[in-house]
């Protein structure tokens, strides 16, 4: 069926079998970041945002993206590099496969939340599988980069 | 893999309805779940149109949308003051964010599943089953109701005077539960809820006195009534054996988990 | 101007964090054919007939092969220098069905749909066989797994298929029994070590198209495009020679992908249709027929004096290869040489061990090889053998522990201790983790037991004598080096790593080196990325070459400038004339060059090493045991690793706080549980855990460097080691808090609180009594 959705800012109208996953959907239309990491919503790579909230998009049925707004990592490329650095100079990006799966949750947690705690961190970002860092660098990207982002904001309000 | 024929969001719950009595045509909750199965659907009904998606508070009740998320749940600050935190706490164990901005309250429910955490807890609070057909139900006996081709509308939970607990025991942190024990202690009595036995969520109610509806009941004396409880509840609930654990260490842990669920419940001290 | 021991991005960082599409799924075209392999439903059977008409008919299916349609020569997957020690035991396709999930037959369609469909058509009619599920009824079982006649060992490793038996030896120095005997105490135990996944985040997965000279290029997610090539070519009956391999990048390996997993597959497809093709290998089939670490059983026994002074180790490990020998003889020898030369006083020792086939899925290369399933065992039973001495099991260690300038006993890559600050480790550890204020336990205020743990661990750099490095430096035309490499970064940093030293040596810039690898065309040869080999290995081939190629631009240069060499300096930016009266720059040579020039600015080197010195590290862990559920929290854990020189410290640490992290999922909850038919039924990350970032506390990580003469920066390595110490460590620390020896990995709450639980029951008899 004909669906129209907005994807990374463009509107897209695209004609999607019923069963087709909003994830092979995405990676059909170039966003190659989009990965799966298994079949049972359990890695959390395929984490894309629909209407800012991060969803699996393994479990997301490309009809359902009617009328709603997907944004993939190729949609925040900007944001990606700035808190990307944060995680490369920890050298916690590693083989980078699950990656964009947990920018965008983390993208996601920022939305809602401020300043998360170490606790509130790993809380919300517990479906964001990695097999290679151990977690420790990506929470000390996310901590570094709070700070960064505070200092900014702050910065900002001297001046 | 799950083959879709036709994928219908409906525009009212009578269209739905109708749609549902084919026996390939399937209701869509979350997908989290019906996406894994390998088979075949004809039909399926997509509810999201309805604006079944919300929870929404009244004086005596909550009335939760099939379509509400757990998320959704797991944030509404109402809920949460209603049950002591324990419908988080029963929900923030799920996999993760995303998973549980997914899956929703309505499929979760229906599944009936083993594992559930969500039938769980909502079967030891006082709890019904809005269905589109059968009308309101409690949620125990919809719990033992075999699947049919109704539609689960909505959730009610009925605010008490009351006082929640949610504990669980889980191998790995977002694991499936081993055991999940819930107890709502209200002006009745107890609601004890023991899920993951591996089966389905098993309920205990008992009429009687605890902390919530004798105001000058000793802690000296609830620790006593929750052992004994906690002691009987591991006498008659039934648990078997998984990949996950044996039978013998569930029903050593429903011994546990009941009594510390009765414990936090009665504001003695934290469960786990 | 220097990189080596500095935290410097790794070369790829922003593609992977701007989630560029940079990995094979990635890069497949995507038009190729899909493939998928039927798998077999029984643990043992013989396929009686097969059929596929039917299959064929269904739209879009470009072909199906059977056991009929394949070379009948026997090959090994194992990604290993030639000749191989794994057996040739397998075919692409094969009558026999060894294990739930062995290939019966390979579909290959334009839609995964089509496929699906002609999957299910397929007919097979097996005889369904008796299977050996029980490892420890393998050997000199009635049931024969490898009864063909072209089953071949081409290494003497003990093998006898007729047995199931994959590889058996004995080694030793010394009368074990006569010291035992002796001994004051003498602690005995066995030890169980399941097959854990690696479980990368990128399933295992390639795809293969023909180029325009007719040769078979395949890309694909592997740790060994050379062993890919040569393998393939012989699997599949065309030679080498007519096989190009690329690695793109790789979303993880950590061993796994040491194996041929899924290569063949589309591979074969393409040789019979000429059509590009692409096999993704689901979650599922990566959990249920892949290459997980080998099952062990331990035996070990380990005898010291009154005073604590280790005088005797030995030590038997069964371990079960599954359906097919892939690193089955090799992974073996490590569970005792890296357990075994952790101590410096044993005055004998015994290592023996078998190898056996069984009906599960084939076993492979997990980070560790072996080393981790023999140090959680010898670890634990020094743990134990410290509690019956009644001594800190620091202090036991300390007594006992390989040391600098010293000898190894037992092991098999060296006889010299070259570089060991094993001692160091063990004392900043100490230090880190206050451990004398923790030893060994501490009852909190919430009834919890938070117990302590440590262990110590070894691995190689390299494999003795067998391991090539390869690397290939040139100067270009605009000053800048392009460094070839055949060694494959799985996403552990090695191209980064490998900069690093180039650009020491070179004296360049860290960002004028570009890199590149790895194309088995062009790259240099390199027996691959696996026995943490890249750093020390590759490392010293980058070295040599850079330093080949200074000289050659040192000559150029001077020639350049019309002076003898000797007359002239060299910076790494310029070769200037020492008198100060003329100089030319880098980017000058390298235009000169590309001009009327005879010598090629170009150097290839390979390394290789007869020694394989051990990286040392210590592990020391803090739980918190709920008594009543068994719970077993992760609490803190500290780890001080002797890599040598850490070339970035960065990438050092997240080695190994990922390594740790897989250690403690191993240690308390990764299962591989199989049915009574032979299903594995951990078969998805919903049903095999992976730890999340809410199960794995702290992890705190310190490095306390040797320096190893043997490499130019004195690396050795860190990939493998740090998965070693959770194991014993959280299994000493759970017995500090709750009293329970689990012996079994991984330990559940069940373990632990049953445990508990029949402790006092036993308690409350002797109080009857």
């Amino acid at each position: 069926m004909e669906i129209k959705f907005i994807l990374n800012g463009k509107k897209m109208q695209v004609d999607a079998a019923p069963d087709l996953l909003l994830l092979d959907l995405l990676r059909e239309k170039g966003c190659y970041s989009v990965k799966r990491g298994c079949e049972t919503a359990n890695c959390g790579l395929c984490t894309v945002l629909m209407d800012k909230k991060p969803v699996l998009s393994c479990s997301m049925l490309a009809v359902r993206a009617d009328g709603h707004e997907i944004v993939t990592l190729e949609g925040m490329q900007r944001e990606a590099e700035e808190f990307g650095s944060f995680l490369a100079d920890q050298g916690a990006e590693q083989c980078g496969f699950c990656n964009p799966g947990f920018i965008m949750n983390v993208f996601a947690m920022l939305e809602e939340m401020k300043e998360p705690t170490e606790e509130e961190i790993g809380e919300y970002l517990a479906g964001n599988l990695c097999r290679c860092s151990g977690f420790m660098g990506q929470t000390r990207s996310i901590l570094a980069f709070l700070k960064y982002k505070k200092e900014q904001r702050e910065g900002g309000s001297d001046r | 893999m799950l083959k879709i024929k036709e994928y219908v969001k409906v525009n009212s719950l009578e269209e739905a309805y109708e749609l549902n009595q084919k026996k390939s045509s399937r209701v869509l909750g979350g997908m989290v779940w019906m996406k894994m199965m390998n088979r075949s659907v004809g039909t399926a009904i997509d509810l999201s149109g309805l604006g079944l998606d919300t929870v929404k508070e009244t004086e005596d009740e909550f009335v939760i949308g099939c379509m509400t998320s757990l998320r959704t749940l797991e944030t509404h600050a109402g809920l949460n003051a209603c049950t002591d935190g324990a419908v988080r706490e029963s929900l923030r164990h799920i996999v993760g964010v995303q998973f549980r901005n997914c899956a929703t309250a309505g499929g979760s429910i229906y599944g009936r599943f083993g594992f559930s955490d969500v039938l769980t807890m909502f079967l030891a609070l006082d709890s019904y089953v809005e269905l589109y057909k059968g009308g309101r139900i409690s949620m125990e006996e919809f719990a033992e109701k075999k699947a049919d081709r109704d539609i689960l509308v909505n959730i009610i939970v009925k605010k008490h005077h009351q006082r929640s607990a949610y504990v669980s025991q889980r191998n790995a942190k977002t694991d499936f539960p081993v055991l999940a024990c819930a107890v709502c202690l209200d002006e009745e009595g107890m609601r004890l809820s023991i899920g993951a036995r591996p089966g389905r969520a098993a309920l205990l109610k008992e009429k009687m006195d605890t902390p919530v509806n004798k105001k000058d009941m000793s802690a000296g004396e609830w620790n006593r009534q929750a052992e004994l409880l906690a002691k009987k509840a591991a006498e008659c609930v039934v648990t078997g054996s998984n990949m996950r654990a044996s039978k013998e260490y569930r029903t050593h842990l429903v011994r546990v988990l009941t009594k510390r669920a009765l414990l936090a419940a009665g504001g003695m001290e934290n469960g786990n | 101007m220097s990189y080596v021991n500095k935290p410097v991005r790794k070369k790829d960082a922003m593609a992977l964090v701007t989630g560029q599409p940079v990995y094979t799924d990635d890069l497949a075209p995507k038009d190729c054919l899909v493939v998928k392999v039927l798998r077999s439903p029984h643990a043992h059977a013989w396929i009686e007939e097969i059929r596929t008409e039917n299959a064929m008919k269904v739209p879009g299916i470009a072909c199906i092969l059977t056991y009929e349609d394949v070379p009948q020569d026997r090959f090994t997957m194992a990604g290993q220098t030639y000749p191989e020690f794994s057996p040739y035991d397998r075919l692409i396709l094969d009558r026999r069905m060894r294990f739930v999930g062995d290939a019966a037959a390979i579909v290959a369609g334009e839609t995964e749909k089509a496929v699906d469909r002609a999957l299910k058509i397929i007919k097979v009619k097996y005889k369904v066989l008796e299977p050996v599920l029980d490892f420890h009824k393998a050997k000199d079982n009635a049931v024969c797994i490898h009864p063909e006649d072209n089953w071949e060992s081409r290494f003497p490793v003990g093998a006898d298929n007729k047995r199931n038996l994959c590889a058996h030896a004995e080694e030793g120095d010394g009368d074990v029994e006569k010291i035992l005997a002796d001994c004051d105490c003498v602690v005995e135990r066995t030890y169980h070590t399941k097959a854990n996944q690696q479980a990368m985040m990128e399933t295992f997965r390639s795809y293969t198209y023909m180029d325009h000279f007719g040769r078979l290029n395949i890309v694909s997610s592997t740790q060994v495009p050379f062993h890919v090539r040569r393998i393939l070519g012989r699997a599949l009956g065309i030679g080498a020679s007519k096989v190009r391999v690329i690695k793109p990048r790789i979303g993880g390996g950590f061993g796994a992908k040491q194996t041929l997993v899924s290569e063949v597959y589309p591979a074969i497809v393409t040789v019979k249709t000429g059509k590009p093709a692409k096999m993704i290998f689901s979650r599922y089939e990566s959990q249920i027929c892949s290459s997980p670490r080998h099952e062990m059983e331990l035996k070990v026994r380990i005898g010291a004096d009154r005073e604590g002074t280790i005088r005797a180790i030995d030590v038997y490990t069964l371990s079960n290869t599954g359906a097919f020998g892939e690193h089955g003889p090799t992974t073996v020898g490590l569970s005792g040489h890296k357990s075994i030369a952790l101590y410096r006083n044993t005055e004998a020792y015994r290592f023996v061990y078998d190898v056996v086939y069984t009906n599960q899925m084939s076993a492979g290369a997990y980070r560790g090889y072996g080393a981790t399933q023999g140090i959680f065992a010898v670890e634990s039973a020094v743990n134990e053998l410290a509690e019956k001495l009644h001594m800190d099991p620091v202090v036991l260690r300390e007594k006992n522990m390989t040391k600098e300038g010293g000898r190894f006993i037992g092991y098999d890559g060296g006889t010299e201790v070259t570089s060991c600050a094993l001692d160091r480790c063990m004392a900043r550890a100490k230090e880190m983790f206050h451990w004398d204020e923790k030893f060994p336990r501490r009852v909190m205020e919430n009834g919890k037991v938070r117990g302590v743990g440590v262990a110590m661990a070894m691995q190689g750099s390299s494999i003795a004598g067998v391991d090539v490095g390869g690397a290939s430096v040139k100067l270009n035309e605009d000053g800048s080096y392009t460094l070839s490499l055949g060694a494959t970064d799985m996403g552990t940093g090695c191209d980064t790593v490998l900069s690093q030293m180039a650009a020491d040596t070179l004296m360049t810039d860290y960002d004028n080196i570009v890199v590149f690898g790895v194309d088995t065309d062009i790259s240099p040869y390199d027996s691959g990325s696996y026995a943490s080999a890249t750093t020390y290995i590759a490392g010293k081939a980058v070295v040599k070459a850079c330093e080949s190629l200074k000289e050659r631009i040192w000559d150029l240069g001077a020639g350049m400038l019309e002076v003898p060499r000797e007359e002239t300096d060299f910076d790494g930016s310029r070769v200037s004339r020492k008198d100060g009266s003329g100089a030319v720059s880098l980017e000058e040579i390298g235009i000169r060059g590309t001009f009327g020039n005879n010598d090629s600015l170009q150097v290839t080197e390979n390394a290789s090493s007869p020694i394989s010195p051990p990286p040392f590290m210590v592990g020391m862990a803090e739980v918190e045991v709920d008594r009543e559920t068994g719970s077993v929290e992760m609490i803190d854990y500290v780890a001080v690793v002797d890599c040598g020189t850490p070339i970035n410290p960065n990438l050092a640490r997240v080695q190994t706080e990922g390594g740790i992290a897989q250690g403690i999922g191993m240690a308390l909850f990764e299962d591989i549980q199989y049915s009574e038919r032979g299903q594995m039924l951990n078969n998805s990350l919903m049903q095999y855990k992976i730890p999340t970032r809410l199960d794995v506390g702290k992890i705190r990580v310190d490095f306390e460097s040797s320096f190893e003469g043997s490499h130019p920066f004195g690396a050795k390595s860190i990939g493998e080691i740090v998965i070693d110490t959770p194991c014993p460590a959280i299994a000493a620390a759970v017995y500090n808090a709750a009293g329970v020896r689990v012996s079994e990995m991984p330990i559940t709450p069940e373990k632990v609180a049953m445990g508990i639980a029949g402790i006092e029951c036993e308690n409350c008899k002797k109080d009857e009594f």
